[in-house]
């Protein structure tokens, strides 16, 4: 490796040493400040990695990595992402266990699997930070050891991550045996050499869709969601929410396309029946939850269905508006996360999560900064004006009928309408008059203030992008030009 | 810039009333008052100044979202300028008449007034459909709010249910819009969302169809009319009076003018072929919504299905393509915002009275309480098309001009006029005179709510015997739309249009003769 390579991975690197600093800190003392602090330090220095990776782009490490344009986009979103979670982990956990400096180290730890997975080009890197993803994953679902459902959560998300990933290297195999190969851009020199699927790649396909369809959380790899988004700290389930899923993601658009994958319609088909599935399922139950945590991760669900329209879309369209639907839809997802599991952070008490409809009623009165933010985001949600849901939602909806993909536009039409519905009850709880209930806020005031403006700081960027996208488009599509 | 200005001052009128509000209720009051007469102020300067337009009054035209060919596009002709007059004039009763009846959270409650009110001067102004579609929305949420915060009892339920209905039809009209932009990009090149790139493009036949119905869906579900007027009850009815009025007023006018604006320009064939069906949803409407109204025992509820029947003409006369049916739609567009805008403003002072929307449970109001009573007289009568106010000239040439083109739809119309006749007076009979119910004691009109009510009294009069000015500001309007593959020019062997031959045409430069042909 040389000096470029190193270079070009900056991000990786400083996460890595930041986690054995904190490590080190740990054993030196426990210090929850000391830990938030180097914690954030670590997250911006490695977002200021990110620029200089920028000027060695594209850049490709053999065979592992590959720096581009979309990876090196995404790896900012991802640690912006984390960063977020972080401003608002410091509050939440200030108040509940005693031992919190070492969910800062599985969050360094899971942030890195995820970096690992949006530049790797081979079947070993991909797994590699999956697996660090997931590994880190289990330790946080499961940190308040002292609440009801965190270890069901954690057990559950345990079991079946294992399962997954047997599935997903089960299906690597497969290819490998077919193509020889296990780095993406050779797996589709061999493919592009054969006449069609042959049924033991079809086979390694259909299983790497399962291993990835889990992560992503879509129907039926779902059932794992509502569970692990409900046991889990409400910070950590942001953080799967967003930087898990994100990751995932943009693996799986850089694989298709690598591979050329898209040039077969029996994996648009199968990827068509999932997203349509999940939309519907994922709308249908947020619907019937009494549960806010629970409501979001089956609306996350729905999302996901959605992201998958524009996935589907980038096939049969030049244009590229279907990669950048993707992109942009992530962004606008991940910011609305954030921002509504922010907000269920700052609401959450020392006792359990604010994760009950009757947390919310009467917000608008009693805390109408929280109310207003929440209420943005979900809108932004339901895909409504001013946000950036809306802008996502409808370059979504573009690129599908850029692509002529009909039945999958109207299908989220439709869902779009559904999902209204739990939306809609959300808010409208947190308009009605409040009850009279005594309000025991006794933590120090620096968390509300960061707290505050971490949620300020979204709502803007979820307004701004919602009314002025343009710059945000040129950045993706800039990033999409230089990646080729 | 001027364009941008109106709703500017909308958006940051609303901010800094919501602001003010913490320290001076009464001074955010004032400050929403101003943001809004400001408005009127200057719309009524560019009236004043262009009393006739000609095709484009004023145009702004900015860089928004390059990647899709999106433009902040403003423009200004006479048919936005009528609405954008209506829409000040209303936004600033609006206004007055919440002075005393909201108490709760004054300054949020302007802040979502003045952005509906912001939102609806984008929609009649933005000649980008993307922008249109963004307008379109945005009036929803703070709607949503005006009723599901400052509502009547079942608010709750009515802001769902207009939320719902309406967000769902605007869903399709944007698939049909994004349909419209790839069609003409595709062909052209050139991507764009702007309406005059759009006006004309060439459509495959089998998709054009589909396309219009999206913003059909769109439109005659805000009209709204009659399968889909369903949410309008309960979303007047529950309503504060300020929403009422502005959803009656105003919101219903943004599905009309969504109608003359986008869909006969852009479809001329579909809507043809669509002609017979709409005219008849536009009769049921009518005569359905006239029954259903003489059913009412609440008073809210009443107006508003009296809305459902006027804005059947709306839909008879756009689907008429004639020139005199689509001014009468014009001017059925104000009348109607000013009469039924004014009945709610009533109901409201009623209700703040008696606290009750029961007319059963009024009953002999005009002895003691001349001055409403007589208030009530003027609209009930424009209400039911009594010559001499606005609404009888605008469904006097929507009939007139719908007679040429169908005129079996236009006797059945014609009927409507006699039940709006029967529920009219009914309310008449019910609140001010019969059996006193009650021995009522509260105070007759108080001085603001004259200053409320004189102004419309004085314009529904105006409208009436000096129609000619509003129909002379929008004839250049509608006149656009008589050009080469428009709606006018369709050749008389239309297959919907059998009549076609009967079409009043009118002769360029001498608009006062018609030219019967047959």
């Amino acid at each position: 490796m040389n000096g470029t390579d190193f270079m070009s991975i900056l991000p990786l690197l400083i996460c890595s040493a930041a986690a054995l600093v904190l490590i080190s800190a740990i054993a030196i003392r426990r210090n929850h400040l000391l830990m938030y602090i180097l914690t954030l330090l670590s997250f911006l220095a490695a977002f200021a990695g990110v620029f200089y990776s920028y000027d060695s782009i594209p850049h490709i490490i053999e065979p592992l990595f590959i720096i581009d344009g979309a990876g090196i986009f995404s790896m900012g979103l991802i640690l912006l992402a984390a960063l977020a979670v972080t401003l608002l982990s410091y509050g939440y956990f200030e108040q509940r266990e005693s031992r919190r400096e070492e969910y800062y180290v599985l969050l360094v730890l899971a942030t890195l699997g995820a970096l690992v997975l949006v530049i790797s080009r081979h079947f070993a890197s991909l797994f590699l930070g999956l697996e660090t993803l997931s590994v880190s994953l289990y330790g946080l679902i499961a940190y308040l050891r002292r609440r009801e459902r965190s270890d069901e959560a954690g057990i559950k998300y345990l079991i079946l991550a294992a399962f997954s990933s047997a599935f997903l290297l089960f299906g690597m195999a497969l290819i490998y045996a077919q193509t020889g190969n296990m780095s993406f851009p050779e797996i589709g020199k061999s493919l592009a050499a054969m006449e069609q699927l042959t049924p033991l790649l079809m086979a390694g396909f259909g299983m790497m869709i399962v291993g990835i369809g889990f992560k992503l959380a879509v129907v039926p790899f779902h059932m794992w969601t509502a569970d692990v988004y409900e046991g889990a700290p409400a910070p950590v389930t942001a953080f799967i929410a967003t930087v898990s899923k994100g990751g995932m993601m943009i693996l799986l658009l850089r694989f298709f396309a690598e591979v050329n994958a898209y040039r077969y319609p029996v994996l648009l088909l199968i990827f068509s029946v999932i997203a349509i599935i999940s939309m519907f399922a994922g709308n249908l139950l947020a619907l019937m939850q009494q549960n806010v945590k629970r409501l979001l991760a089956y609306s996350s669900v729905a999302h996901l269905g959605y992201l998958l329209v524009a996935f589907i879309a980038v096939a049969g369209n030049a244009g590229g508006a279907g990669v950048e639907a993707v992109i942009f839809y992530l962004v606008a997802y991940f910011i609305t996360t954030l921002g509504a599991f922010g907000v269920l952070t700052v609401l959450s008490d020392p006792v359990r999560d604010a994760e009950k409809m009757e947390d919310y009623k009467g917000l608008l009165w009693n805390r109408p900064w929280l109310a207003l933010v929440f209420t943005a985001m979900l809108l932004s949600l339901a895909g409504i004006p001013l946000t950036a849901g809306f802008i996502g939602k409808f370059y979504v909806v573009a690129a599908g009928v850029d692509s002529s993909r009909w039945l999958l536009v109207i299908m989220l039409v439709i869902n779009s309408v559904i999902g209204l519905f739990y939306y809609l009850r959300l808010v409208v709880m947190m308009l009605q008059p409040p009850d009279a209930r005594e309000t025991s806020e006794s933590l120090h005031p620096a968390f509300y203030i960061i707290g505050g403006t971490t949620l300020a700081a979204l709502l803007l960027m979820l307004v701004w992008f919602g009314i002025y996208p343009g710059y945000l488009m040129d950045l993706i599509r800039e990033m999409q030009i230089a990646a080729r | 810039m001027i364009l941008a200005w109106l709703i500017l001052i909308l958006l940051t009128g609303g901010l800094l009333s919501w602001l003010i509000a913490r320290w001076n209720v009464l001074l955010a009051r004032y400050t929403a008052l101003a943001a809004v007469l400001l408005d009127f102020a200057i719309a009524l300067g560019i009236w004043l100044q262009n009393p006739s337009p000609g095709e484009w009054i004023t145009d702004l035209n900015l860089e928004w979202i390059p990647r899709f060919g999106i433009r902040f596009h403003l423009a200004l002709d006479g048919l936005s300028l009528l609405m954008l007059l209506l829409t000040f004039f209303l936004g600033a009763l609006g206004v007055l008449c919440s002075w005393k009846e909201i108490r709760e959270r004054p300054g949020f409650f302007h802040f979502n007034l003045l952005w509906v009110l912001a939102g609806i001067t984008g929609v009649f102004l933005t000649m980008d459909l993307f922008l249109f579609y963004f307008f379109w929305e945005v009036m929803l949420i703070p709607m949503y709010f005006l009723i599901g915060i400052w509502g009547h009892a079942n608010r709750i339920y009515a802001a769902y249910k207009f939320f719902i209905f309406t967000q769902a039809s605007g869903l399709f009209m944007l698939l049909a819009i994004l349909g419209l932009y790839f069609i003409q990009g595709q062909s052209s090149g050139n991507y764009s969302f702007d309406y005059f790139d759009l006006l004309g493009t060439e459509l495959p036949a089998g998709i054009a169809g589909w396309l219009m119905g999206g913003f059909l869906l769109a439109f005659i579900v805000k009209l709204p009319a009659f399968p889909f007027h369903n949410w309008l009850p309960d979303a007047h009815g529950e309503a504060p009076t300020a929403g009422s009025l502005v959803l009656a007023g105003l919101l219903l006018k943004t599905g009309a003018y969504g109608l003359i604006r986008f869909v006969l320009p852009l479809f001329p064939e579909q809507a043809m072929n669509f002609a017979p069906w709409g005219m008849l949803l536009g009769v049921i409407g009518i005569l359905y919504g006239g029954k259903l109204a003489f059913a009412q025992t609440d008073l809210k509820r009443l107006i508003a299905y009296t809305s459902v029947s006027h804005m059947g003409f709306v839909m008879l006369g756009v689907f008429a393509f004639t020139e005199m049916a689509l001014q009468g739609v014009v001017m059925q567009m104000i009348t109607h915002g000013i009469s039924t805008g004014a009945l709610f403003l009533l109901a409201g002072m009623l209700y703040e009275r008696t606290h009750t929307r029961d007319i059963t449970q009024m009953g002999g109001l005009w002895k003691g309480h001349p001055a409403l009573g007589a208030a009530m007289m003027v609209f009930v009568m424009a209400s039911l098309g009594l010559p001499g106010l606005g609404n009888f000239i605008a469904e006097f040439l929507t009939l007139n001009g719908t007679w040429p083109s169908n005129r079996l739809m236009t006797v059945l119309a014609a009927t409507g006029l006699v039940i709006a006749t029967i529920y009219s007076l009914r309310i008449m009979q019910k609140v001010f005179f019969g059996q006193t119910q009650k021995e009522w004691e509260f105070p007759d009109m108080r001085l603001r709510e004259y200053l409320i009510m004189m102004p419309l009294v004085a314009a529904i009069i105006w409208l009436g015997l000096f129609p000619q000015k509003a129909l002379e500001t929008s004839e250049n309007a509608i006149m656009k739309l008589n050009q080469p593959g428009s709606v006018f020019n369709i050749s008389p062997g239309a297959p919907a249009l059998n009549q076609a031959e009967n079409t009043l045409k009118i002769q360029p430069g001498e608009k006062e003769v018609f030219d019967e042909r047959n």
